[in-house]
């Protein structure tokens, strides 16, 4: 910030489709002089505003927050869901990270559970019929207990939170050679399974999901690994292990079918 | 310059004693039947923490709920981006916290502006509201015994907030997502993404429900139910740059404002002082660093104006630590007016830092050496990443710099006790009304106020709301509904039109910097006349000169970001007359004209002891009406920090 950057220049190439039935195809688009402080979105704010000067249909993306945590952005850059930046969502990889002349391919998030919407939109609603099957606590407004009285120890409540902080971006369905939600849904199994206010539904929940998931045409995990490394929220493939762990306990311990 | 103001507004408070008003109303409010709570409908438009908490709970009770929100899934409201914490009176420290504390300090950082019932009951359902996060799982930061862990925050004395790392709004929104989702597979809740509510309907004098545009297909549709839930956020990114997320609008309560709901204090906006400073023309929003951080760091500028000199290079004698020097008690840690008015002040005379001579440095090295490296990193590391991720600077090494921006509306639809606007059946949830923050938020209390609005209010007073109608099902078809519906199309279409040349956010951004400058941290008479004139000249070159590709009938952002714009640029005239008609300095509201000979803010409570809510009146400057504010509890005091 302080000291004055050399402003660079990119060739883009960007997924272009009107809608989910239309044919897709890559569009080149020189940009720049740019600051290498500017965010890759932003970059996307200039071209579309170019776009829009020179009559022509600027590219659609979802995005909202711009700070990382709402999970509405996402898009394969250079064949990595959220860039090349490890631990770091597309709102908040900067110019700074690619090279003057650097061709920059982007494109959306694939996978049968997502159907492209335009552009780089995709459809990411079976990610909330997944939580509706089970990605909760059954307590409704006014039947809880004094906060205190449950004590949690402290080591689970930090684990429950590093699987919890999951933002629900599609990043590993993105990054998983069979675009399976097995992340996703294990973050959420395990942030309840961690707690004790999860335990009452602990088999029930961790069923549910695990056939919802299925339903939804998520592949399964083949343990690549993947999904792991696109996280941009740092999420751990121990989440699958105790997501494995806890349907299976669910399916041979549990009364519930 | 405004006509004289029509007599006072009820605000409908229950009689009795502060401490029990709540109470008594509970138990004397009407109830709907079980057995009919079903034949009941009611939108909830906007699914951040009030909106998601109010559909969550109004689906358990029985009724009928339909969920509108912009993004592509409810978890995504900007309620997520919360950082600092949630505030409950529980008093686990043993530090003399009590429901009259938080209550009292509430009341007085909002400067006396708030409407002292509502704030009352707001501290009194805050704890039930960590009750209820934790039966949800939210992980909450824990002690090693298993307890819940308390911090400080924002200046505050006792240690209240309740968080979870530095992204508490992420964790509270996502157990009230939860809560909605159960309900969505149950059925009861009908659930509306991407989807923007473009008019609000009302017929016989009452809100009968939302005409809405399906943003994937254009269509817009008309939804029609017995109550009309407005739970839409604030209307900061009227500033164009701000902290807000980038769909974050006024739309929503905007056209309930032109459908007879007064909107109240529309020029309290809270600037922020801690955020990332702004660096380019291209910048399309502001990062909020976490007002923690003043807790360890030092806020200073060179002494000299025009000093150019890398930080590490000028000595300690050179430094002004101006917020320390000015504010021995409290220094760094005044509230958040405070600061940042110090910090526009030392950048106006020449003192500011960086590349644009507009940020400050937020200094810890001090404190790195009092508590070692290991330390504040463990306290801070998260926003210490955040921030080098954003600028490649490591606070470690070189100190922040940061500068104010617009975080936060306290203004908003006037709601009475029960939330309910001066539309009968329109209900305001969150930032989105007005009631609780005054003139200006603390820190910790916007989580509190948004699920206590949601959770343990609204499903409370609708009922008695609800039992005065029939459960007739209401119709979407009426010739009321088609004509709204028909001004929506027109105006989308009109929008479409125009084929001008100017892209959308050229005209925001231009509107935003006018406001910036007249009516951001600082305003008086001559800056907000000016800005009165230049904002129809803008609006006339938009309606002029706006070229929006596309069509209507598929996703079209810049569509959707016209409309908003829009509505902006007619909004910003009403705030603008509420800055020049309060002419008192009050929280963030600061008229230059009204300032102590120390150059603080002059409350003149004798003028000014009320809530201004102003009525759209089609063709005529809008009317002021009053509430005014009586405190039996506290005493107003002139806030000092010295």
């Amino acid at each position: 910030m302080s000291t004055a950057k050399a402003p660079i220049r990119l060739t883009l190439k960007i997924w272009r489709q009107t809608g989910p039935d239309a044919p897709g195809a890559f569009r080149e688009y020189p940009v720049g002089p740019l600051s290498p402080d500017m965010s890759l979105l932003e970059m996307l704010d200039v071209l579309n505003e170019e776009l829009t000067r020179q009559g022509e249909e600027p590219v659609a993306f979802d995005h909202d927050c711009r700070e990382g945590i709402c999970g509405m952005c996402g898009a394969v850059v250079n064949g990595r869901a959220h860039g090349p930046q490890p631990a770091t969502t597309l709102c908040q990889l900067h110019l700074r990270h690619f090279k003057d002349g650097d061709v920059v391919v982007i494109e959306p998030f694939r996978a049968g559970a997502f159907p492209p919407v335009r552009d780089l939109v995709v459809d990411r609603g079976a990610f909330d019929v997944l939580i509706a099957a089970g990605g909760y606590v059954s307590v409704n407004t006014g039947g809880a207990p004094e906060a205190n009285t449950l004590p949690v120890p402290r080591a689970a409540a930090e684990k429950a939170l590093d699987a919890a902080e999951c933002i629900g971006c599609g990043a590993c369905v993105a990054a998983c050679p069979n675009a399976a939600a097995m992340l996703f849904v294990g973050a959420k199994v395990s942030h309840l399974a961690l707690l004790p206010q999860g335990e009452p539904e602990r088999a029930r929940r961790a069923l549910n999901m695990v056939r919802k998931m299925d339903q939804l045409r998520f592949g399964n995990c083949g343990n690549e690994q993947e999904c792991q490394a696109a996280c941009p929220k740092g999420i751990k493939i121990d989440n699958i292990a105790r997501l494995n762990r806890e349907f299976l306990r669910a399916a041979i311990k549990s009364e519930e079918t | 310059m405004t006509a004289s103001p029509s007599p006072d507004l009820d605000a409908k408070i229950p009689a009795g004693p502060l401490t029990e008003k709540w109470d008594r109303h509970r138990s004397a409010l009407k109830l709907v039947n079980p057995a009919n709570k079903r034949k009941y409908s009611i939108i909830v438009v906007g699914a951040g923490l009030a909106g998601a908490a109010a559909a969550a709970s109004l689906a358990e009770l029985g009724y009928r709920v339909k969920v509108f929100c912009l993004q592509d899934s409810p978890r995504r409201g900007h309620s997520i981006a919360a950082q600092g914490g949630i505030n409950a009176a529980k008093n686990y420290r043993n530090d003399g916290d009590s429901i009259f504390r938080l209550f009292h300090d509430t009341i007085k950082g909002g400067d006396f502006r708030a409407r002292e019932a509502n704030v009352y009951r707001l501290a009194q359902v805050s704890n039930q509201i960590i009750d209820q996060c934790v039966a949800q799982g939210v992980p909450f930061a824990r002690e090693y015994g298993g307890g819940l862990a308390n911090r400080s925050f924002g200046g505050a004395q006792v240690s209240r907030t309740f968080y979870a790392r530095g992204q508490t709004g992420q964790q509270l929104l996502l157990g009230a997502y939860g809560a909605l989702m159960r309900q969505v597979g149950a059925g009861q809740v009908t659930m509306l993404p991407r989807r923007e509510m473009l008019d609000l309907v009302v017929e016989d004098g009452r809100a009968r429900g939302i005409v809405a545009r399906n943003l994937l297909s254009g269509a817009v549709e008309q939804h029609a139910a017995h109550a009309v839930v407005l739970a839409t956020g604030g209307y900061g990114n009227v500033y164009f740059l701000s902290t807000n997320a980038m769909a974050s609008n006024v739309t929503a309560a905007f056209r309930a404002w032109k459908r007879g709901a007064f909107f109240a204090n529309p020029c309290f906006v809270q600037i922020h002082p801690t955020c990332i400073p702004v660096h380019g023309d291209y910048q399309s929003k502001l990062t909020l660093m976490s007002e923690s951080l003043r807790n360890d760091a030092r806020v200073w500028v060179p002494r000299r104006p025009g000093d150019h000199r890398p930080p590490a290079r000028i000595p300690e004698t050179e430094r002004h630590y101006f917020l320390e020097e000015k504010y021995p008690a409290f220094g760094n840690l005044v509230p958040r007016d405070v600061a940042s008015r110090n910090a526009k002040e030392q950048c106006d005379q020449g003192k500011g830092v960086g590349e644009t001579g507009r940020a400050v440095y937020l200094d810890f090295s001090e404190a790195t050496e009092r508590e070692g490296k290991a330390t504040i990193l463990q306290k801070y590391g998260n926003l210490f990443q955040m921030y080098e991720k954003i600028t490649a600077v490591d606070p470690v090494r070189q100190p922040m710099m940061i500068y104010p921006a617009v975080h936060y509306t306290m203004g908003g639809l006037w709601v009475d006790y029960n939330l309910m606007s001066t539309v009968p059946g329109l209900f305001v949830l969150g930032e989105a009304n007005f009631s609780d923050h005054g003139a200006n938020r603390l820190g910790a209390s916007a989580l509190m106020q948004g699920l206590a609005d949601g959770y343990f209010i609204l499903p409370v007073t609708v009922g008695n709301y609800l039992a005065q109608l029939p459960p007739m099902p209401p119709d979407p078809e009426s010739p009321v509904f088609n004509e709204i519906s028909r001004q929506s199309e027109e105006r989308v279409k009109g929008l479409l039109a125009i084929g001008g040349k100017r892209p959308v956010d050229e005209f925001h951004r231009r509107l935003g910097l006018l406001l910036w400058d007249h009516c951001g941290m600082a305003r008086n008479e001559a800056g907000l006349r000016q800005a009165l004139q230049q904002v129809p000249e803008i609006r006339a070159e938009f309606w002029r000169d706006l070229r929006l590709p596309g069509s209507g009938a598929e996703l079209n952002q810049s569509l959707e970001r016209a409309g908003r714009v829009a509505d902006f640029l007619e909004f910003a005239e009403l705030m603008i007359l509420d800055a020049l008609t309060r002419t008192e300095s009050c929280g963030c509201h600061f008229r230059q004209e009204s300032q102590t000979a120390d150059h603080e803010a002059r409350r003149d409570d004798r003028r000014f002891a009320h809530v201004s809510a102003w009525e759209y009146r089609p063709g005529h400057q809008p009317l002021e009406h009053r509430e005014s504010l009586d405190f039996t509890s506290v005493t107003p005091s002139q806030r000092s920090y010295q």
